[in-house]
Formats: C-alpha cells, sequence, structure tokens
C-alpha cells in the first residue's frame, strides 16, 4: 500500500524523529511511503479559534486537494486526525466543498486506527523492554474513538509493560491555544496529568499526540520529575 | 398582547427551523425504556428480596407480616422501643385502626392539621399506593396517604402496605398511578425512596435533614 | 470594575494556585465518581439511556408550544393559576404581586438555580420580606452571602470547620463541627421558619405535559415541607423543563440521580398539580407557576444548539470537567458555570461579553460524553468561539486575523516553510536570553513548562535529504 503521511506542523519543527519513526516503521511493514509538499498544517489553529474563514478553509482545502488521490492518508496526530476527519465537515458544511469533505474523510487515519484497523496489523515486530503508561490525547479518544488501537499495539510489544493511569483519559490541559491564553488552568490540568503518571511508576509516558506530550514533559521537565515521553510511533519502531 | 402570547410568538417562530436529531427522535415506548434500565426478577419472590434489599441499602427497615395482629405486634414493638408518646395518622382504614391500637394521644390530621402538632408527633403512620421492587421506593399521594406534611415531618414514618401493592418497576408504577387516578390525581403524589438525607456538608452521608430520620415499611401478606 | 473575562482571569489564576482547594474538589469528585459508575453499571445499558433521554428531550423542546399549551391547561383546569415572564424582573414582579396580595412577610425556598438567575432573593429583600433558603447547601451559601458553588452541591467547596464558623456567627449555634450535628441544627432552625412561612417558593426539575405537573427531585425532604406547609405554593421554572409524558419519569427521574449524586434515585421525587383538594388533610391554598422565558427562546432559535435547553441540571458535565475541577465554581462568575454554562451564558447573557468562558476550554469533550441528554456540549462551545469571530455574527480581532492569515500562508507554500523553518531555529538561539521575562513571547508557556527546541534538522529537510521514495 502507499501510505500518504500527513505531517503536523508541531511534528515536522519539533518531534521530526516522530515521523522518521513513522516512516521506517512502513517501510519495514513492507509500503510505501509518500510525503506531500504541503501544507504544512492542517488548519485547525484558525479553526478552534473560531476563525473559519479563508484563513483555514484555505489549508483545509489544499490538504484535500493535494492528498486526492491518496488511497490512505495516515496522520501522526489525534487532534489533527479529527480536524481532518470530522471537523472538516463541520467547516465546509452547506457549502460547495461538503462533498469533497465527506469524500475525504475515509481516506483518512489516525496513525494507531491505522494499523489496527486498516492493516489490520497489532504485531509490529517491536521490542521495547520498559514499563509504560498511555495517554489518551482527547480528539484521538473523543472525536475518532481510538481507545483500544494503540493499546492492542502496545500490547504485542516485546517486553513492554502497560501500566494504565487512573488519569489516563483526562485531559492534559494542551488544548491548543488555551494553552497559552489560560496557562494558569493549563498548568493545573498538566499538573494533575504529571501526579497521575507517576503514581504508575511507569518509566514512560506514551501517546498518539506530540502536542499532550509537549504539555506532560514541558511540565515534567521545569518541575524536575522524572518522566520521559514518547510517541507511540517511537516505540513501535524499536527492534 | 400578553407576555404568554409574546412568550409563544416567539417559539414558533423558532420551530419553523428544524434542528437536527444528533441521537434520533421519537418518543421511547416502555419496552426500549426496560431494556435498558435495570432488571427486575420476575416471580414475586424475587421482586420481595429486591424490595427488602434495597430498602435495606437505604439504611431503612422492611418488615413482611403475616396478617393484621403480626402488623400491630411490630407497632408495639416500636412503640416501646423508642417510646412514643404522639402518633400522628390519616383516615386510611388500616392505618388509623393500628395507630388507635396503640393507646397514645393520636392526631388525625383530616380532623387537625394544626402544624405546630403535627411537628410533636414522634411517627406518622400512613398508608401507601405502591411498592417499587426496582428501587426500594414507596409511593404515596396527598389524597391516600393524609395529605403532603404527614409522610414528612413527623421523625419516624411507618408505612402500612399490603402485598399485592407490589410493582416490578418504575414504569409500572407510573402506569398504575395513571391508571389508578384516571384523570383525577391528587394534588401530590410522591416517591419515596428511603429517609431523608443530605451530602452537603463534605459530602458525607447524613439521615434525617428535614424530613423523617427514620422510615419503616411494614408490608402484610393477609 | 473589571470585564467578566478578566475577572475570569484572575479568579482561575488564583483559584489554580490554592492547592488545598483544588484538593477538596478532586476528593469530593473522586468520591462522586465510584458511586456514578457503580449506578451506570446498574443500567442494563446507559449508552441505551442516553440515547433514550435524548430523543425524549429533543421531543419536548421541538414540541415545545404544544407541550406548554397542554402543560397550563392542565395545571389551570385544576386550580392552579399560571403566569408566564419574558424576563427576569418580570418574574420577580409577578412573584412580589403575589407575595404582596399575600401580605407575606416570612418566604420559605427550595432549591432553584433560577430564582437565582433572576436574583429573586435580592428582589424579594429589598421589598422586605425575609427569605430562608431551606436546602442545606443553600442555607449554608446564604449564610455565608456566597452564590451557590455548584448546581447540585452548592457547599461543596466548604470544609465542616467552615461552616461551623458560620453557623456560630450567624446562628450562635454550633455545637461541634461533626457534619450530623450541623445538619441537625439546620434542621431545628428552619423547622421553625416552615411553619411560620407565608409563601414557599419552589423550582421545578421537570414540567410534565401530559398530566399537567411540575416534578421536584430532592434528597433532604425540604422542598416537600416548603410546598406542605405554607398556605400559599410558587413554583418558578424556566420553560424549557418540559417532558411529555408522566412515564418520561421512569427514565428521566433515576438518569437524574444516577448523574447528579450516583443514587438509584433520590430520596423524594415529588410531582404537584394544583393547589389543596377538597378531600385532602393539607396544603396550600393557591398554587402558582412562574414560566420564564428570560432568552430561552433565543436558544431555541438557534437550530444548532437547540439541543443545550434539554439539560436538566444534573451536574454531571461540571463533574467531568478538568477546568472545572481545577478553578472551581465561583471562578465563572456567573449563575450556570461549568460546561452547559460556558454554552447557554453568552445566549442568556452576552456573547462577547461572556465568550472567554467558551475559550477557556481545551474542547477535550468529557461533558458531552457525559451528559445524560446527549447535548454536544463542547461542540458548542467551539461554536460560539465562531460565533463570537465571525464578521456578522461576532467581533474578528483584527489582529488575530492577520496572524492566521500569515500563519496560512507559511503553510501553504512549503518554500515559505523551509524558510520560516531556518528562521525560527535561528532566533531561538535568543530565547534564552529574555526566556521567562516580560520581553519573552512564548512567556505564557514558559512561566511553568519547559519548551522543547526547535529540531536541528525537521522532518521536511530529512525527508529532502533522504531523496524522493519511489
Amino acid at each position: 500500500m502507499t501510505v500518504t503521511l500527513f505531517v503536523p506542523c508541531f511534528v515536522d519543527l519539533l518531534y521530526p524523529q516522530v515521523a522518521i519513526s513513522a516512516v521506517r516503521l512502513f517501510e519495514r511493514l513492507g509500503h510505501q511511503v509518500v510525503v506531500p509538499e504541503g501544507p504544512a498544517c492542517c488548519g485547525q489553529p484558525s479553526f478552534n479559534t473560531g476563525y473559519w474563514g479563508n484563513e483555514c478553509r484555505d489549508l483545509a482545502l489544499q490538504a484535500m486537494r493535494t492528498m486526492r488521490d491518496a488511497e490512505a492518508i495516515v496522520i501522526l496526530s489525534g487532534s489533527c486526525g479529527a480536524m481532518m476527519k470530522v471537523f472538516y465537515q463541520e467547516l465546509f458544511a452547506k457549502t460547495e466543498h461538503e462533498a469533497l469533505t465527506r469524500e475525504f474523510a475515509p481516506r483518512v487515519w489516525e496513525f494507531s486506527s491505522f494499523l489496527v484497523n486498516k492493516l489490520g496489523v497489532t504485531d509490529v515486530g517491536a521490542r521495547f523492554p520498559h514499563k509504560v503508561t498511555f495517554h489518551d490525547g482527547c480528539h484521538g479518544l473523543r472525536e475518532l474513538h481510538n481507545k483500544r488501537p494503540p493499546r492492542e499495539l502496545l500490547a504485542k510489544v516485546q517486553g513492554l509493560e502497560l501500566i494504565e493511569m487512573g488519569a489516563a483519559e483526562t485531559c492534559c490541559g494542551f488544548g491548543g491555544t488555551f494553552s497559552v491564553k489560560f496557562p494558569a488552568i493549563s498548568t493545573a490540568m498538566a499538573e494533575v496529568k504529571c501526579a497521575s503518571a507517576l503514581d504508575t511508576q511507569a518509566e514512560y509516558v506514551v501517546s498518539c499526540d506530540s502536542s499532550c506530550l509537549m504539555q506532560i514533559q514541558g511540565m515534567a521537565d521545569r518541575q524536575r520529575k522524572p518522566i520521559k515521553t514518547l510517541h507511540l510511533a517511537e516505540v513501535l519502531v524499536q527492534t | 398582547m400578553s407576555e404568554r402570547d409574546n412568550i409563544f410568538v416567539r417559539i414558533k417562530e423558532a420551530l419553523t427551523l428544524q434542528a437536527p436529531a444528533r441521537h434520533g427522535h421519537g418518543l421511547p415506548t416502555i419496552e426500549e425504556q426496560r431494556r435498558v434500565m435495570p432488571p427486575v426478577g420476575q416471580t414475586e419472590a424475587e421482586l420481595f428480596e429486591l424490595f427488602a434489599k434495597n430498602v435495606t441499602d437505604l439504611r431503612a427497615t422492611f418488615k413482611r407480616v403475616k396478617d393484621l395482629s403480626e402488623v400491630a405486634a411490630e407497632l408495639r414493638a416500636l412503640r416501646d422501643a423508642e417510646k412514643w408518646q404522639r402518633v400522628a395518622t390519616h383516615r386510611g382504614a388500616i392505618a388509623e385502626s393500628q395507630a388507635r391500637e396503640l393507646a397514645l394521644p393520636l392526631m388525625v390530621v383530616e380532623e387537625n392539621s394544626e402544624k405546630h402538632e403535627l411537628e410533636q408527633c414522634d411517627v406518622g403512620i400512613t398508608e401507601c399506593d405502591a411498592l417499587v421492587a426496582q428501587t426500594g421506593t414507596v409511593l404515596v399521594t396527598s389524597r391516600t396517604a393524609g395529605g403532603r406534611a404527614l409522610t414528612c415531618l413527623p421523625p419516624h414514618h411507618v408505612v402500612l402496605a399490603r402485598r399485592e401493592q407490589m410493582v416490578p418497576d418504575l414504569p409500572a408504577a407510573m402506569q398504575l398511578v395513571q391508571q389508578k387516578f384516571g384523570d383525577k390525581y391528587p394534588s401530590m403524589i410522591s416517591f419515596i425512596t428511603g429517609a431523608s438525607r443530605t451530602g452537603d456538608i463534605e459530602r458525607i452521608l447524613v439521615l434525617g435533614a428535614h424530613g423523617p430520620k427514620q422510615l419503616t415499611i411494614i408490608c402484610c401478606d393477609a | 470594575m473589571s470585564s467578566p473575562a478578566a475577572q475570569f482571569k484572575a479568579d482561575a489564576k488564583r483559584m489554580t494556585a490554592d492547592l488545598r482547594h483544588r484538593a477538596t474538589i478532586q476528593t469530593a469528585m473522586g468520591k462522586y465518581e465510584v458511586v456514578r459508575d457503580q449506578r451506570k453499571r446498574w443500567f442494563q445499558d446507559w449508552e441505551g439511556a442516553r440515547t433514550l433521554a435524548a430523543r425524549t428531550k429533543y421531543e419536548a423542546v421541538n414540541g415545545l408550544d404544544a407541550h406548554l399549551t397542554q402543560f397550563t391547561q392542565k395545571l389551570e383546569a385544576r386550580g392552579t393559576k399560571v403566569h408566564w415572564a419574558s424576563t427576569g424582573p418580570q418574574a420577580c414582579e409577578i412573584i412580589l404581586g403575589i407575595l404582596k396580595a399575600k401580605n407575606a412577610k416570612v418566604v420559605v425556598k427550595s432549591k432553584s438555580m433560577t430564582s437565582e438567575e433572576i436574583h429573586l432573593n435580592g428582589a424579594l429583600e429589598q421589598a422586605g420580606v425575609e427569605v430562608v433558603e431551606s436546602d442545606l447547601g443553600e442555607f449554608i451559601v446564604q449564610l455565608r452571602g456566597e452564590p451557590p458553588y455548584h448546581l447540585v452541591f452548592p457547599a461543596m467547596h466548604l470544609t465542616r470547620d467552615e461552616i461551623k464558623d458560620v453557623f456560630e456567627k450567624k446562628l450562635h449555634d454550633a455545637p461541634s463541627n461533626d457534619p450530623e450535628e450541623l445538619t441537625m441544627v439546620a434542621r431545628r432552625q428552619l423547622r421553625r421558619k416552615y411553619i411560620q412561612a407565608d409563601v414557599g417558593i419552589t423550582g421545578a426539575n421537570y414540567a410534565i405535559a401530559e398530566t399537567g405537573m411540575i416534578a421536584i427531585t430532592e434528597n433532604e425532604g425540604n422542598a416537600r415541607l416548603t410546598a406542605a406547609l405554607p398556605k400559599t405554593m410558587i413554583t418558578l421554572m424556566g420553560i424549557e423543563k418540559i417532558l411529555p409524558r408522566y412515564e418520561d419519569l421512569a427514565l428521566f427521574l433515576p438518569m437524574l440521580a444516577v448523574m447528579g449524586t450516583g443514587q438509584a434515585l433520590t430520596c423524594y421525587n415529588t410531582m404537584y398539580g394544583g393547589p389543596r383538594q377538597s378531600d385532602e388533610a393539607d396544603g396550600p391554598e393557591e398554587f402558582h407557576v412562574v414560566l420564564l422565558d428570560n432568552r430561552r427562546t433565543l436558544v431555541l432559535a438557534d437550530v444548532e444548539q437547540r439541543d443545550a435547553l434539554g439539560c436538566i441540571r444534573c451536574g454531571a458535565c461540571l463533574n467531568v470537567c478538568p477546568v472545572y475541577r481545577n478553578v472551581g465554581g465561583h471562578t465563572y462568575g456567573t449563575v450556570y458555570g461549568g460546561p452547559i454554562g460556558s454554552v447557554i451564558t453568552p445566549r442568556l447573557r452576552d456573547l462577547q461579553d461572556w465568550k472567554h468562558l467558551s475559550y477557556a476550554s481545551s474542547l477535550c469533550g468529557a461533558c458531552t460524553e457525559t451528559c445524560p441528554v446527549g447535548i454536544d456540549i463542547h461542540h458548542h462551545l467551539l461554536r460560539n468561539r465562531r460565533n463570537a469571530s465571525a464578521p456578522k455574527t461576532g467581533k474578528p480581532s483584527w489582529w488575530q486575523c492577520q496572524l492566521f492569515k500569515i500563519y496560512g500562508v507559511i503553510a501553504a507554500r512549503p518554500g515559505l516553510w523551509r524558510l520560516i523553518t531556518k528562521l525560527g531555529r535561528f532566533t531561538q538561539r535568543f530565547h534564552g536570553l529574555v526566556k521567562g521575562t516580560a520581553l519573552d513571547p512564548a512567556q505564557a508557556w514558559t512561566k511553568t513548562r519547559d519548551l522543547p527546541p526547535i529540531a536541528r534538522q525537521s522532518f521536511r529537510e530529512w525527508w529532502k535529504e533522504q531523496g524522493a521514495h519511489e
């Protein structure tokens, strides 16, 4: 299969190893990976701020047109995945582009869901002998209903022990611009998340969303707490 | 135009546009309700067992007795253990006769609705309309259980029920109310589930907030 | 006098720094979660029940005119006096009119958020009427001169010691800080008031159209007594409280209890259809129902957000909200807080003044997931943001528009993106000089969290280096 990899803006700039891991993983599984040149962003920042005009429509249309012929579009983020799969339809509802969004959505997959639900793969031949806890990014969990796929994948990683945290489904407090518009609240939410993660005594916090991990790691580092974060792709690529 | 008219104009105007039915539409049938709600048993024995368990969990008391003489015995035992001095009741055939047998100063609310006096009573003895197994609930009305205050003001509420008053679940209780009263409903219908309680202070359960602190249900087979 | 948004931010900052307060809320919510989840499992199919409840409220709200007509006709046929108020002041005026006609000096009230909404107590007190809140939590916050903290648990934020203190100060009656003893103090004090009161004022949880009854859900019995002892009873309710049929209560009474407190049913679920009847031993001689619009018809007119009128005020969305749990109920600064409050307040009050509540959310969706009547809460917050920023309905911020436009242009053109990547990497070297200071553009983040560096080689740069993968 040809996997069209959409790389979210922050993964490209801050966590390229996440996307590099995904590329290596797909190639190991025997698939060809293509990366479209643009756009660099799905349009979520302006959408979430309430600016639904051309500021985000242009990016969305560019994304849909660029990947018009893509067989399978894989996104390394639950929140960008939700934007493309769910919110493009809301953005263009009752416009001339509505049909385009409906045709586009089924070809879009969040990374873990792609492996499990599209490729039907749970064992990717990975080995990562560590204690791990999983953080459910809110968009992936509640917009895309991806509770199970990451856990099914982690269950097949050799040597990996998954310990669920009490607050696995509780928002980490990132929420895009929320994290800087309401920093006090965002910080409090990050504190709750980190405390729950530390309670598990896991070595790593794993998630399908690097933006969440940026929040959790940023909090942990500032408070000098022994938390290390990894994207699911970075775990699955380990052998 | 009255305010009523103003409001209705706004409502009708708003409703010219149809809203999306995100979860479907159409009022549920009783079968649909029953399929999602907690299960109840089928046999009478199962219903009584479920009712008894629920009442115990609610920290109320349930006693099932054979006949009216046993009802009287239970009431005497309570009277002596709790040292009742004044009893309140209503003009229900069973409630009033049982209350009189206690040979204590008696207040019958249809004859005397002095709130101060009702406040002085240690116990309110009433009948009921139904017992609901699913939730351990007692159904009373202002017509059949002596008005509104009797089942709520005295610190101990004793209910005298009959075996055939047991219904399985809330849908059945709702049906019973509608069938029993037709369109001539009493002014108050109350579903009582346990003794009065509050969790308002540090979420700690305290019984007897404003209503009765104690609820005793005596169900007579005969 | 700062704007609501500025006040909110200041209060949020203060409350999130109050670790004791946060711990109190987390503990209370933790206890609630355990019993709530147990009770959900008691249902055979909780998710199925949510769907049935959503369908019922859809029919109720979308047939509101027919249902209200039936509801009031049945009430009036039984001797109830029905009043209609388009605004809060009108409702206060109607109620004051009734009190004046009865020469009422003492009013006892059971819990009613609608009465908070219209500031009824203030209006009554100004007219020289003594108003006594009978719900224990409301009684406590009334003594403290505070608004209720939570839809269902008004005094959730207080410790037993704080309650003992206010009882001592205001009632001179506080034997200890034991919750049971404190409750008995309230019981004693309020008993006198129930009997003394000329008028009882209640709210309503539901309004049954089919049988013309209001339904009140409670645990304490204070509403029962408020509706039993005074000679006149007044029920204030929003027009959206409608349920079409009596049998709908079989579903809604337990669902409200499960979501509100984790109970199967609350202690008293009572339906009132009229004043005392001739064959009844007691009860109010007059029963008034005051129906309030107060811009609910505006919510009705918004087809996207109409389902918000289905809210049964259970408080479940407040309980699961990570924002609420960290800032607490008073921070919202308005009657209806938490997720549903953030949705409807811009309509019930003003969009521009109250849009900040829709932004003070990470849109995690836990509220929508839990809502027993299936309101699309977190998506409505997003739609509020759109409404507040759109050129026609809102006030778009010029500089934010420009920022997003510029960002959009850069993200659309690979060449520009490459440039920005390099520029960002270069300027970040100097970030260390200003980090954490007032000059730091990322100060909102860096004040409490570390920021990762822009990678030495971005993914797109690495991909280009690899050459085309054919």
